[in-house]
């Protein structure tokens, strides 16, 4: 009897305690869309009109493309309380090397365009994994191992590329970089459709979502964020997990590195800058995921690298300067991330 | 010190303790693991607040509030971990928060000088601009005496000054000692040592549960009587019945030679299917240090871990696990639990391939019903597997770090310090635990500091001193006189 009632208790704490956290959850989620829909509105009227029209808002969207697919895979990285730096650089380089590749290539069409994102992604899993090596063999903190590899990846590009964007002689990527989804749905509103590239930044979001919430992987990165040395003790293999997040952000690199080559319709050595990984890192803690570890999630980066993209867009309709720009982006962050910090000590309260 | 109180949550850890000592005079100051030696010098070092009682010094309150206000009144402590900044050299270390300046500039002349003249004080002699981290234990310890004294330290406190010293270092260590009584300085001198009482001290002070048992001049003070003291008469039984290994039970685990300098030296033993052995021993023994060895948690320089006659040879925890090794550590929050994480996912941690479906997710639904499980089972006190661990309270923590390694069915258990810091309720059922793997099969190895706990908890009991096994006690030689003889290394 007793232990029913134990039973039936703990299943029914368990009903509610999974209601709350996913009411929490959407609350969070609302939460955010409320914040950038009454941004989105002010901003609308203060751009007269011109922020939420639908060209606009594809083009929000087309423009976080990039930074977001970067910020997805820093958000791995900064839950194992690490960082990456190189990432900006790895843009380059694998636009670079990508180019390159399929200038060399004889065939053209759908084979071109695979064989040349798996050389990129190759390339980007590479120097992750160059990144992590020092990082668990020896302990070294990744700001050293990835600054090291900021500064390796933009010289190299810079030399296979002797400083100037290589064009793509096949045309064969245009579809990729600047095609649009599901056109002939959004002809009748007077729109192309959805930019190719936003589907990308979509797929990656989702995927790499579900890899970090429901799977093995997942939860071990988080593990490791929050206690190593337990995670290790209870056999997780903490130097594969470490190195895989670090792969992962490699190849995200290389991804957005092959949209903006496809974009431009070549590889230019000057596509990633530190701006780039700076505004990704961004991204990610606007987000919500603690630098200390263990905390975080994709959704949160997608929102984060949202928030920072509209601020942007906004700030170009209504013309205000790139030197204003880089003082309103920086209070902003500080701000996303203060209130943030009250809101947990609010509810640790509570 | 009269009348000091300090509580902590769930322990008193110091109840009442007065203590009085003369200048010119060594104290030395005894007692067992947990009997509040150290708690009573952090407080007399500003290092935790009393709840209660009063620091006289020259019979006048001396004020201590922080370390700095420690040091202004007079006391020098010397941890046994030290407290050197290891980048820093020998003079750096001694003037460090106390520069003499000239202008903005640290005056570097002045500050050689007043090391050097609190070296020749104590004549010693040793490389002055060598980074600290680089100087041997002894040379450091001297180095901290000296920091002490360059901060006019009327009383000085040792906490096991002698624990990481050669024979002829401790000779210069006790030399050193002589200088500063002669010089008017009162210490005490914590020590499990009690071998070596005898050549330094003047009076002895015995400390058990936070109390001052008893204090003598050490001529009157035998070490029989000493050791009386430290144990007292207070072998509770709230101790499940140990369930009979049968004779010819097989041996499920063997340990042959393992060595991992310097902590572990050369330790060989067996446990047979169904048999708990305890490992008793005194703080920095190595009794950590051999569970981690076999583990697989540290990598062994030499010997082998034998299970069921399948050698094991652990890179890490994971072959340790997959051996059927199951490793319960003495610091829960460190090395046991992710706080943060929920009490479910820390459940499901070491095993979590179990619960990974053919789509290669994790079902959540099975962890939440094996979570459920074990909850039930060992009586959690948590309201849904969706908690966050770090809101339990400590017996209920070591509960689910129990669940976390019951789930793998390991055939090994090593227990390392199994109950420390929880309840007595949490306890008994951690005992009843033990008894019941150990009633299916499961050899088990228990690390623990209470005396109580493996004296009632083991079939046999090894003693750990030095990184080695000294003694070897079935359950029925085993008494609390004889184990701390065997543990501090006193002829008994």
């Amino acid at each position: 009897m007793q232990e029913a009632h134990v039973q039936a208790e703990l299943t029914q704490n368990l009903k509610e305690d999974k209601a709350k956290q996913t009411r929490a959850y959407w609350i969070r989620v609302a939460g955010a869309i409320a914040l950038l829909v009454i941004i989105a509105v002010l901003i609308n009227v203060a751009s007269k009109g011109s922020f939420l029209e639908a060209r606009n808002i594809i083009n929000v969207l087309r423009q976080i493309t990039y930074g977001c697919i970067l910020a997805v895979g820093q958000t791995f990285v900064i839950i194992t309380a690490g960082i990456d730096l190189s990432i900006g650089s790895l843009v380059s380089l694998s636009g670079v090397v990508m180019a390159t590749f399929a200038n060399a290539m004889g065939f053209g069409g759908v084979p071109l365009i695979i064989a040349t994102l798996c050389v990129g992604l190759a390339l980007g899993a590479a120097a992750g994994f160059v990144n992590a090596v020092p990082v668990v063999k020896l302990n070294l903190p990744p700001f050293i191992t990835t600054l090291a590899m900021m500064l390796i990846a933009e010289g190299l590009s810079f030399k296979l590329s002797h400083g100037s964007p290589i064009p793509l002689n096949s045309p064969d990527f245009q579809s990729t970089g600047i095609g649009f989804f599901l056109g002939p749905l959004f002809s009748s509103l007077h729109l192309p459709g959805i930019p190719n590239p936003v589907i990308w930044m979509l797929v990656i979001v989702v995927g790499c979502s579900i890899l970090l919430m429901r799977t093995k992987f997942g939860r071990y990165v988080f593990a490791l964020g929050g206690n190593e040395e337990a995670a290790r003790l209870a056999g997780v293999n903490v130097g594969r997990v470490k190195t895989m997040v670090y792969v992962i952000s490699g190849m995200c690199a290389a991804v957005a590195g092959f949209l903006l080559m496809a974009l431009f319709s070549s590889g230019s050595p000057q596509t990633g800058t530190g701006d780039e990984m700076l505004e990704a890192i961004a991204a990610v803690v606007v987000g919500g995921t603690s630098l200390m570890g263990g905390r975080g999630t994709i959704v949160g980066t997608f929102f984060g690298a949202l928030l920072i993209g509209m601020l942007y867009n906004v700030m170009n309709l209504i013309g205000i300067e790139s030197y204003t720009q880089k003082i309103v982006l920086g209070a902003v962050i500080l701000l996303a991330v203060v209130v943030d910090e009250l809101r947990k000590r609010y509810l640790r309260k509570a | 010190m009269r009348g000091i109180g300090k509580s902590f949550p769930g322990v008193r850890a110091l109840d009442g303790v007065t203590l009085d000592l003369y200048s010119g005079e060594v104290l030395a100051l005894v007692g067992e693991n947990g009997a509040g030696k150290s708690t009573l010098m952090k407080i007399l070092a500003g290092a935790q607040p009393a709840d209660s009682g009063d620091i006289l010094i020259d019979g006048k309150p001396a004020g201590i509030t922080s370390p700095r206000t420690a040091e202004q009144a007079g006391v020098g402590m010397i941890y046994q971990e030290f407290n050197l900044v290891r980048s820093l050299n020998a003079i750096d270390n001694i003037v460090l928060g106390y520069e003499p300046e000239r202008g903005i500039f640290i005056d570097e002349r002045a500050a050689r000088e007043r090391a050097t003249s609190v070296f020749a004080e104590l004549g010693i002699t040793l490389p002055l601009n060598v980074e600290a981290s680089r100087l041997s234990v002894a040379q450091q310890q001297m180095v901290e005496i000296a920091k002490v004294l360059s901060r006019h330290a009327r009383i000085v406190v040792m906490d096991e000054p002698s624990a990481a010293l050669t024979d002829r270092e401790i000779d210069r260590l006790f030399e050193i000692i002589k200088t500063l009584k002669a010089k008017g300085t009162g210490i005490i001198y914590i020590s499990h040592r009690l071998e070596e009482l005898p050549r330094i001290a003047d009076r002895i002070t015995v400390m058990r549960d936070g109390r001052v048992i008893e204090t003598r001049p050490m001529s009157q003070f035998p070490p029989d009587e000493i050791v009386r003291a430290m144990v007292g008469r207070r072998l509770d039984s709230h101790f499940p019945d140990l369930p009979d290994v049968a004779a010819d039970a097989p041996v499920m685990l063997a340990i042959r030679d393992l060595a991992r300098p310097p902590m572990v030296d050369g330790v060989s033993f067996q446990v047979r299917r169904g048999e708990i052995v305890g490992l008793a021993g005194l703080i920095g023994a190595g009794r950590t240090e051999i569970v981690r060895a076999i583990a697989g948690a540290d990598v062994p320089n030499s010997g082998e871990v034998d299970i069921e006659g399948t050698i094991l040879h652990a890179r890490n925890p994971r072959d340790g696990i997959s051996a059927g090794i199951a490793f319960i550590t003495e610091d829960r929050k460190a090395q046991g639990l992710v706080l943060g994480m929920s009490v479910r996912e820390n459940v499901t941690l070491a095993h979590l391939g179990q619960f990974v479906d053919r789509d290669l997710l994790i079902n959540r639904a099975k962890e939440e019903d094996v979570t459920e499980k074990y909850i039930e089972e060992l009586r959690i006190r948590t309201p849904s597997p969706e908690q966050i661990v770090n809101n339990l309270s400590g017996g209920n923590q070591q509960k689910v770090v129990l669940a976390k390694w019951l789930l793998g069915k390991a055939k090994v258990f090593l227990f390392d310090e199994p109950t420390r810091g929880i309840d007595v309720g949490a306890k008994a059922e951690i005992y009843n635990l033990m008894v019941n793997l150990a009633r299916g099969g499961a050899a088990i190895v228990m690390v623990s500091s209470e005396l109580p706990e493996v004296l009632g908890m083991s079939h046999r009991i090894l003693v750990i001193r030095g990184g080695r096994i000294v003694r070897e006690f079935s359950r029925s030689e085993a008494t609390p006189d004889a184990v701390i003889a065997a543990a501090a290394g006193a002829a008994a």
